[in-house]
């Protein structure tokens, strides 16, 4: 399945309605070292918005913010119209329910199985669902990432892409309204890679979900964003749809995209 | 440790004449001291860096962040549930230990002579009052929690990635191990301030 920019931003244009992330001033640093620079970011309800940064740019940085793994120096940042660096701990957990968090290194459990790994999310939080319907959920979300087949099987039996997906599902089962993407591409062969964009745009059209994507790979922006954010120097240095960035004569912008 | 103690202890006793004493002496020194201490430090090099290792590794490849973004708390998840393990099994773990020591002694007290089960037993027991297994008994708990604790410290706050975990798990048995000796010291001193002695 493969969508094309121009395509989605024009659908897309029914649903910049309802901003369900908004990030303002956003400041954070390690040291002396300045990772994020008064960042500003808005992701749409249904919208798939990609921040494109080099390595090092603070793109993953971001995203822990947004979920609260990581507290901002300043700035506000706003998740389904909370504010998240003022909330407490139990108020932080509701939140995250309901946003879900694709990492970069997949961190599957590696001591459960599969099936254990999905059961995980749904046991902690719909403690009154009884086996047959955690076992449906499991299998449900596991057939949207084609891996049914890997239930009983531990994470390090997997390969690369096998265990992004299982990560993908997941993620999935507690039907997050937005998911956060770290790098999903990363390390993976071109044709995993490809498997796993189609999968992004797919779950995107299956389950209503807004997207924000962490990637510096090119073929994974071009075919799952809508809208894509160049991150420069700790800042939103451009912010418009993959078409009219690729056109683009800024040469911070250009240099991504040559 | 006990055919050990039983076999260094017995040539200085002979040369005392009081060889009789040997059950008694080798008993009441496994029950306070030797067995709850040893038992600890070999429970914190095992278990204090398998916790540390674990928890390290979980927190270098972002299970521990994973956890935490699907809403469940890490700490009550992996911390609490250890640390309540390592208290709660030390000190039947400490049991089990002094039982083979003792049992252990038997066999050094039989190498070099004949003593009966009945007669070595109701030695041993014959001097140890409550005041000798009650307060070692206690200070398995804190030993437990040391290690448990330790261990989770350590490999939570894990870090620089495989090298860290290896680190983590290292000062965990040293830590571990040093306030194992910290509490014990002061535990000898509270139970004789509560008149244990």
């Amino acid at each position: 399945m493969t969508t094309y920019p121009e395509i989605r931003t024009h659908r897309l244009k029914e649903h910049l309605s309802e901003e369900v992330i908004s990030v303002r001033g956003l400041c954070k640093s390690f040291g002396n070292n300045k990772v994020l620079d008064h960042f500003d970011l808005s992701l749409y309800r249904g919208e798939n918005l990609v921040v494109l940064g080099k390595s090092g740019s603070g793109k993953s940085v971001l995203i822990k913010c947004l979920i609260g793994l990581l507290q901002p120096d300043a700035g506000e940042i706003e998740v389904l119209g909370q504010s998240i660096p003022d909330l407490d701990h139990e108020a932080l957990d509701q939140i995250r329910v309901k946003v879900g968090f694709l990492f970069q290194s997949n961190a599957l459990y590696d001591s459960m199985t599969v099936r254990e790994n999905l059961e995980f999310p749904l046991r902690r939080h719909w403690i009154k669902v009884n086996q047959d319907e955690v076992d449906h959920m499991v299998m449900d979300a596991l057939g949207n990432v084609g891996l049914a087949h890997t239930v009983d099987m531990m994470p390090v039996e997997l390969s690369g892409g096998m265990r992004k997906r299982v990560a993908l599902a997941r993620t999935l089962i507690l039907r997050p309204e937005i998911i956060l993407y770290d790098e999903p591409t990363t390390g993976l062969d071109p044709i995993t890679a490809g498997e796993i964009n189609d999968l992004m745009v797919g779950i995107r059209e299956k389950f209503q979900t807004s997207s924000l994507i962490i990637s510096h790979d090119m073929k994974c922006v071009r075919m799952t964003a809508d809208r894509v954010i160049v991150l420069v120097n700790g800042r939103c240095h451009a912010n418009d749809t993959y078409v009219r960035l690729a056109a683009s004569i800024d040469p911070e912008v250009h240099r991504f995209f040559e | 440790m006990g055919l050990v103690l039983t076999m260094q202890l017995r040539p200085k006793l002979v040369e005392y004449g009081v060889e009789a004493e040997l059950p008694a002496m080798v008993g009441i020194a496994i029950v306070r001291e030797i067995g709850p201490v040893i038992t600890a430090l070999i429970f914190a090099g095992k278990i204090g860096s398998s916790i540390g290792a674990e928890l390290g590794s979980m927190k270098v490849t972002e299970q521990i962040d994973a956890m935490e973004v699907s809403g469940t708390n890490p700490f009550k998840y992996l911390v609490v549930t250890r640390v309540l393990a390592t208290m709660l099994m030390l000190p039947v773990l400490v049991v089990l230990s002094d039982a083979i020591s003792l049992y252990g002694s038997f066999i050094g007290i039989n190498i070099k002579g004949v003593t009966s089960a009945h007669l070595y037993w109701d030695m041993v027991f014959r001097n140890l009052s409550f005041g000798d297994i009650l307060p070692a008994i206690v200070k398995t708990y804190f030993f437990g929690f040391a290690v448990g604790i330790v261990g989770c410290y350590k490999g939570y706050y894990s870090s620089k990635g495989t090298e860290g975990v290896g680190r983590s798990a290292n000062s965990a048995v040293v830590l571990a191990s040093i306030l194992v000796f910290i509490i014990d010291l002061i535990a000898v001193q509270v139970t004789d301030l509560l008149g244990f002695n």
